[in-house]
């Protein structure tokens, strides 16, 4: 992973002091909130139902056991309420599907005692909020996948490092999210992003990047648009600095649903790529612009951990492997760029805990067995879970038994029961409805790990409200929270994809009914996997399926399970 | 950083200019005046910021380039960088706390129309 030198460290304490300077004047009195919020925002500071949330920037998803430990110690000391129900104690954190880490019980008066103790292990929460460009997020097998054309990691870096309190940049009339991905197989949905970039070789086998903009998923979800096939990687911060000039200059901000880029985009069309065009080459044209130097790249490049060598390869077991750890190598272990390695998904998609949430005594867990087997490096993905990179092949069945003891042994990547979900009204002020109890009735309905192995490779995106934290637009299945006289209610989506080669190109799902009832929605899942069961072809995933079939099977299918609505209905 | 007194005029043939203005457009005018003005409606409409890098960046506009409006003391870090040399402050603000402000700003990674280099120009440790 990325190795912070003293300039790097120097900027993160520095922005820890800032932030205690401004939440010493806004506790003193004289910053009000309306001033103060932009500030705490673009911090990671969010107010919430219950208390601030926090939200933790991992770049890019790498993460170290040394920080992850030091989370831990946060949500034991900080993160804690002593009052309120069980659930409502607080003690752990929350991975996003943004590879980042939430708090949620943190009081605002320890705020800048908690950056500090971020800033002694390199982390920050620098524009994890706020309307500024976000933290990159990319391929949680970045460097390590064997389809990779280009690693994605000192370029992830070289933009984080030029977005990074960007002074131009820090107001844009909404926030701002970047996506890489350097591998044939699209796992960072990029087409789902305010900028999607993709790493390409040309035919002279020079790097650059495929730009797409104006993604998104909210209230009006929105493809990316194609808008340049190959910017040499030398000029892609000039690239981007253009799209983000136009967008500051000509974004609307007089409609909050209506301000990020996609709007512009579709509104604006191929005039947006021209006036993209001509501030791209009116840079270039400018000798002020300075270009990344090759040697800059080449300082980023030997910031990383370098790969280990190749190891020995695993030999076949003299006896048959026990059911249960194959199904887990089946489901939970990855292919790896680096022979005799491979890389491990911990699932944090388990019965009694919400997807994605994490104690401290769970990433104190993590930890360990990063540090045991994984050379004390783990990344965040975007599905929620956690991976281990550098896992010996040799030590698969060690792993195994202790991510087992520890809890993260699931063998359900990829399936049913590994969804994604925000957390929803039971702890966002932004939700309309709660995701977690759907969750775990949908976890619970399904807990059959046989059945779970039938269905097969599926995306279940659950999101409390159009915001789309859940990212339930690009689920197979997709359930969104809705509010209707003030009760909460499920709108079901199927055929969403977010654009990796499995699930066929990135698409919004399309809505299969009136909104469910939340005690409907595990039995409405249950109809549609049922629908695929019945219709499916040979070798065909859920996502296949329903796209041939298209929707009116799975409608009828959740109809037949509908009760309280069926009477409204 | 010039701290203009909230509520005063602006320096005489000062340009006073909309957020909506399209500066490059206005390159000829722009140079018959000593200043101009750029204005934050409000504190978190951050378009003059990018009015202020193309007169200092594109346009090499010599002139002073003034912030008014809703201007905030916390503002003046990312003002200075993007090439406001003046500040017409909200009459709230306390113009110590604002000059303060300039010192708590990380080192940036990014180079600026300041005539700050980008790190990677440097040799860094």
């Amino acid at each position: 992973m990325y190795r912070y030198n003293e300039f790097d460290r120097r900027h993160v304490h520095a922005r820890a002091a800032q932030f205690r300077d401004q939440l010493q004047r806004h506790l003193a009195g004289e910053l009000s909130e309306d001033d103060f919020r932009p500030l705490r925002l673009q911090n990671g500071w969010y107010v919430q139902r219950h208390a601030p949330m926090l939200r933790v920037a991992v770049p890019y998803g790498e993460l170290s056991s040394v920080q992850l430990r030091q989370l831990a110690g946060i949500a034991r000391e900080f993160d804690h309420q002593d009052a309120g129900l069980a659930t409502e104690r607080g003690g752990f954190g929350h991975f996003s599907t943004r590879q980042n880490l939430q708090f949620n019980w943190i009081p605002l008066t320890r705020a800048a005692d908690v950056m500090d103790l971020l800033a002694e292990v390199d982390m920050h929460g620098i524009q994890t909020s706020g309307n500024c460009i976000r933290n990159i997020t990319s391929d949680a097998l970045a460097g390590i996948a064997p389809d990779e054309r280009v690693d994605p990691r000192p370029y992830c870096e070289l933009l984080r490092q030029w977005s990074t309190l960007h002074p131009e940049f820090a107001f844009l009339p909404r926030k701002f999210k970047i996506a890489v991905s350097g591998a044939l197989e699209d796992r960072a949905a990029t087409a789902w992003h305010d900028i999607g970039l993709t790493l390409q070789r040309n035919a002279a086998d020079e790097v650059g990047f495929a730009v797409a903009v104006g993604g998104g998923m909210g209230r009006t979800p929105v493809i990316a648009m194609p808008v340049h096939p190959f910017v040499p990687w030398r000029q892609i911060l000039v690239y981007i600095e253009a799209i983000v000039r136009v967008y500051n200059l000509h974004g609307r901000r007089d409609n909050v649903y209506k301000s990020r880029i996609k709007i512009l985009v579709k509104a604006e069309g191929q005039r947006f790529v021209d006036a993209v065009n001509a501030e791209f080459a009116a840079l270039l044209a400018d000798p002020g612009t300075v270009l990344v130097p090759e040697a800059e790249l080449e300082r980023l490049r030997q910031a990383f951990t370098p790969a280990p060598p190749p190891a020995a390869l695993a030999t076949t077991p003299a006896t048959e492997p026990l059911p249960a750890y194959a199904r887990w190598v089946q489901r939970n272990v990855h292919a790896h760029r680096v022979p005799g390695y491979r890389a491990v998904s911990l699932s944090l998609k388990r019965a009694g805990q919400p997807p994605g949430d994490v104690t401290a005594d769970q990433m104190e867990g993590a930890a360990a067995l990063a540090e045991r087997y994984s050379r004390g490096e783990l990344r965040v993905t975007h599905e929620q879970n956690l991976l281990l990179p550098w896992v010996l092949e040799t030590e698969l069945r060690a792993l195994w038994l202790s991510a087992r003891e520890a809890g993260f042994a699931t063998p359900n990547v990829g399936l049913l029961t590994d969804m994604i979900a925000c957390p929803g009204g039971d702890l966002c002020a932004l939700a309309n409805a709660r995701s977690i109890p759907i969750a775990a009735a949908i976890t619970e309905r399904f807990a059959d790990l046989d059945e779970l192995h039938d269905i097969g490779d599926i995306q279940l995106h659950i999101s409390g409200c159009i915001n789309s934290c859940g990212h339930h637009h690009s689920g197979h299945i997709g359930v969104l929270g809705v509010d209707k006289d003030g009760s909460e209610w499920y709108q079901v989506t199927v055929a969403g994809a977010d654009g990796s080669t499995r699930g066929g190109a990135a698409v919004p799902g399309r809505v299969i009914g009136p909104a469910f009832a939340a005690e409907e929605v595990p039995d409405v899942v249950e109809a549609l996997v049922g629908a695929y069961l019945r219709d499916r072809q040979p070798g065909e995933r859920f996502i296949q399926t329903a796209r041939r079939v298209g929707v009116p099977p799975f409608r009828h299918a959740a109809d037949a399970v509908r009760r309280s609505t069926a009477l409204a209905a | 950083m010039d701290l203009i007194e909230p509520g005063t005029a602006l320096p005489a043939g000062t340009l006073a200019l909309d957020n909506s203005a399209d500066v490059v457009a206005l390159a000829a005018d722009l140079r018959r005046h000593a200043a101009v003005a750029l204005h934050f409606p409000k504190w978190t409409d951050g378009r003059a910021y990018s009015q202020a890098v193309l007169l200092r960046g594109r346009l090499r506009y010599p002139g002073t380039v003034v912030a008014t409006g809703e201007v905030l003391a916390d503002m003046l870090p990312l003002l200075r960088r993007c090439g406001f040399d003046a500040v017409q402050l909200r009459a709230d603000q306390n113009p110590q706390t604002a000059l303060r402000t300039l010192g708590l700003a990380p080192s940036p990674y990014q180079g600026d129309v300041t005539g700050q280099r980008p790190p990677h120009a440097h040799a860094r440790p």
